[in-house]
């Protein structure tokens, strides 16, 4: 048994696993459901001044016949009072005093505003706070979430404000709708923030009915862009958080959220550089009880590596993650196909043909059909075995390459200092 | 009670729902020069049907199939699709095969609840083309040729057009309103099916073969011969072929209650003999094979499909006598046991008396399959040469000893020529339109 345990910034939670302040965590009975299921922390839905919502408020995004590949959403922050969200807060981690609860707080960038609410729940015992700088529809047309999410400076401010008066953690939730998130985050640090928290949801708009041409979802008959997640946008998260983890300015821990599925998910984005990580549409397609095979198998994977703690992975693969310029130019990896295990769907023969280099022959060998790669046109490009629908049929294999490794800026600095 | 016999002859195998046709539809790879359609012997683009059923494009999916077989609506239910598509599919070697069968069904019901338009007929180049037969290869040669712009006239010896479809295929397995529908198909193209016409009755060859630019033939085999044992005339002695019939045409009758019944045969035409008479309300019901399961002919989901059934089995057991009663009526069957001996020229093995195993069944009803007759006399009224009854023909081009006549089905089925497939006749009558087609369009050589 591996130790799960984590501490971000000082919240301790006995595992990883956090529900992210969403939907699921909209209430006590809810977090206290997801706390007996075993998730390890909470970040409560966004408290702030109560809200209206407006019905028909999710839509999913299936592909091929796989329901919600991604997520969209346009229900706002709570819509219930802040005293009873306190209330029920207060009772829930008396009930659970070794399970985080971190309070999402949103409130129009006034110093005031922030010191209020601040005040009013770590009155009642919150293990940590998150600010809530991501929501990318209703509340960013008000001057709040990404819309002062998407300023370094008000970031930077309202963090600040915060931090004037916080005396539990302070997290930092960083929009995804921004050109360059390092800006954010570096931003959130300056102003003090204790640790950053990425990606909140992106903008979009699920589809629309071929039949009645409205938008998905629609209100009556008219839509507004909402807010994408699940796991159509993990590699879009793990890249901000990959970027955020090897920026020295970014010298806080961090804690994963976007598209996170299961507890390989989950180690990938600890491997880039997550403390812990954030969970919402895996719980809302599949409720609370997913939790456990996150535990069980985050466990096991631990043990099969020879791994005590789960804070061992975290930003192990960090220093693996570049810029384009530093790659080996003269590596190489060429497709081979073994015919014993193919079924000859002839997916990579197609594949490559139309769409990538034409280095996958077909031809017939006594009566059975072969495929084969000729290797000095193979440019590694993966396509074959991506397109492949089983496993052990075609790998990617080294070719040692004649010349030794140098990168586009090796070769650059090169080049400079010949013609200098 | 008869409405149980009703019940006992709708359709077995249901519908998948939308659910389940998405599901299995997703899971096709759409492989590229996909095998399924090579194993189809009227080449449907099958990944293609499918990714259509996955994109919820009913219309486009219904009409790849039907474009490639005018029959794809029966053949979804008949086609032998485990040494077919099925067969072929790669899944076999990774997990399983794509239930293409079902998947053609899905979207072939889909088309005729609709009913949707799905083809219209070509441009007429006057010209005609007399078919006869309404069968599986007869009904796909005239839609194609009707596309093309002939004016096909096709002559029906039965009430209804249909053929084999229409008279030979259980109804538990291959319902009449797909086949109805199948044939409104053709006829919508405005293909003139004359029904009740029976050729040298109602027309002469030599007719058909002056008034029409080209000439089908496409009449199929006929009734079961006789065993050529003593008591064949008794009541309660059945044609296979006439007894399948029956139920066909919703004649259930009730006179095999309870009844005991022995069957001729091991072909399908046994099975599905066998299983009528179960279905009819048969107490026993069992198929009498003078050689053993290894040689009998039936698909191998056609002699499952009989076992769940009920039917019963006796191998190496030739009929050497049916027995009746003062009044005519069937009580037993005298049998001889078989033994195989040397192979014989088709290379299989003889089947040999084993002296003094005779012993009796007692049976109500025996029911005949052991094979069908051919339609002599006909194809010598077209003055065509024929094999012991099976029309020669250039296997390429369909064509016949007369220039102007091709045939296709099982007419030009046997001694080795041919597939006695519902599907391969569908394509043969393709062949046939496509080859007329090819021939008749040529601006001839002295003009």
């Amino acid at each position: 048994m591996a130790d799960l345990r984590i501490d971000l910034a000082g919240i301790k939670s006995p595992n990883p696993f956090w529900l992210a302040s969403a939907p699921p965590t909209n209430s006590g009975y809810q977090v206290q459901r997801a706390f007996e299921a075993g998730w390890g922390g909470a970040v409560w839905k966004t408290l702030g001044e109560p809200i209206l919502n407006v019905s028909s408020r999710f839509a999913a995004v299936n592909f091929n016949g796989q329901r919600v590949a991604g997520f969209n959403n346009i229900e706002l922050i709570t819509d219930r009072p802040l005293e009873v969200n306190l209330n029920e807060i207060l009772e829930t981690k008396k009930k659970f005093p070794d399970h985080a609860i971190i309070a999402s707080l949103m409130v129009e960038p006034q110093q005031e505003k922030w010191h209020e609410i601040v005040k009013k729940v770590e009155a009642v015992g919150v293990d940590g706070l998150e600010l809530n700088f991501g929501c990318p529809h209703g509340m960013a047309e008000r001057g709040m979430g990404s819309a002062s999410g998407q300023v370094p400076e008000l970031v930077e401010k309202q963090t600040y404000w915060v931090k004037e008066v916080a005396r539990t953690p302070v997290i930092v939730k960083l929009t995804p709708n921004i050109t360059d998130i390092t800006m954010t985050a570096e931003a959130a640090v300056r102003g003090g923030a204790d640790a950053v928290s990425m990606i909140n949801t992106i903008n979009s708009l699920a589809g629309v009915d071929l039949d009645t041409w409205n938008t998905v979802p629609h209100v009556g008959g008219k839509g507004a862009h909402g807010g994408y997640c699940g796991p159509a946008v993990k590699p879009i998260a793990l890249n901000m958080v990959a970027e955020c983890a090897r920026n020295p300015l970014v010298n806080v821990p961090i804690s994963g959220i976007g598209g996170i599925s299961n507890w390989q998910d989950a180690a990938e984005f600890l491997l880039m550089g997550a403390t812990g990580v954030q969970v919402c549409t895996a719980a809302m397609h599949h409720g609370f009880s997913i939790v456990e095979d996150m535990i069980d198998g985050l466990n096991n994977y631990l043990d099969d590596k020879g791994i005590a703690s789960v804070t061992d992975l975290v930003g192990q693969s960090v220093p693996r993650y570049s810029n384009w310029g530093d790659l080996d130019l003269n590596y190489n990896i060429v497709a081979q196909i073994n015919n014993d295990v193919c079924i000859n769907c002839n997916k990579c023969h197609i594949a490559c043909e139309d769409t990538s280099h034409q280095c996958i022959d077909l031809y017939s060998e006594s009566g059975r059909p072969m495929l084969k790669v000729r290797e000095q046109d193979c440019v590694g490009c993966n396509l074959c075995a991506i397109v492949c629908p089983v496993d052990g049929a075609i790998s990617m294999v080294e070719r040692k390459s004649t010349i030794p490794p140098m990168t586009w800026n090796e070769r650059q600095s090169l080049i400079s200092n010949f013609t200098r | 009670m008869s409405s149980q016999l009703e019940r006992n002859f709708v359709e077995m195998t249901g519908r998948m729902t939308k659910n389940e046709a998405m599901e299995e539809a997703n899971r096709c790879l759409y492989c590229y020069d996909a095998p399924c359609i090579t194993a189809c012997p009227t080449s449907i683009q099958i990944p293609n049907f499918i990714k259509k059923i996955a994109t919820s494009n009913m219309k486009g999916s219904a009409m790849t199939i039907m474009d490639a077989n005018p029959i794809g609506a029966s053949c979804a239910r008949v086609c032998p699709t485990e040494i077919l598509c099925e067969g072929a599919c790669v899944l076999n070697s990774s997990t399983k095969p794509i239930k293409i069968g079902e998947l053609q069904r899905y979207a072939t019901d889909w088309a005729m609840e609709t009913d949707v338009e799905l083809f219209e007929k070509g441009e007429s180049n006057g010209k005609r083309i007399a078919i006869v037969g309404s069968g599986p290869a007869g009904l796909s040669a005239a839609r194609e040729l009707s596309r093309f712009g002939y004016r096909v006239t096709i002559f029906e010896a039965e009430a209804k057009a249909g053929g084999l479809n229409a008279y030979g295929i259980v109804s538990f397995r291959l319902p009449n309103d797909v086949v109805d529908w199948e044939v409104a198909q053709v006829v919508k193209l405005g293909v003139d099916i004359q029904t009740n016409t029976r050729v040298g009755v109602d027309i002469s060859a030599e007719e058909i073969l002056t008034q029409y630019d080209s000439v089908i033939l496409a009449v199929g085999m006929g009734s079961v011969p006789d065993l050529g044992i003593e008591g064949e005339e008794l009541e309660g002695v059945h044609d296979a072929i006439e007894f399948v019939k029956r139920t066909k045409m919703g004649v259930l009758t009730e006179d095999l209650i309870g009844k005991r019944v022995a069957v001729i045969g091991a072909g399908n035409t046994a099975i599905d003999g066998a299983t009528c008479a179960v279905r009819l309300g048969a107490e026993q019901v069992d198929i009498l094979y003078r050689r053993t399961e290894k040689e009998m002919t039936a698909y191998q989901y056609e002699y499952e499909f009989a076992k769940q059934d009920g039917v019963g089995f006796k191998w190496l057991t030739a009929p050497k006598r049916i027995i009746g009663d003062g009044a005519g009526k069937v009580v037993g069957l005298e049998c001889v046991k078989m033994k195989l001996g040397e192979a014989g020229a088709d290379g299989r093995q003889r089947p040999e008396v084993v002296k003094g195993s005779e012993f009796v069944l007692e049976v109500d009803a025996v029911i005949k399959a052991i094979g069908q007759t051919r339609f002599v006399p006909f194809i010598e009224a077209f003055g065509l040469q024929h094999t012991n009854g099976v029309v020669d023909i250039d296997e390429t081009t369909m064509q016949t000893s007369n220039d102007k006549v091709f045939a296709c089905g099982d007419v030009v089925f046997g001694n080795g020529q041919g597939e006695a497939m519902v599907v391969t006749a569908a394509q043969q009558g393709k062949d046939a339109a496509y080859i007329i087609h090819e021939r008749l369009r040529k601006p001839s050589g002295i003009a």
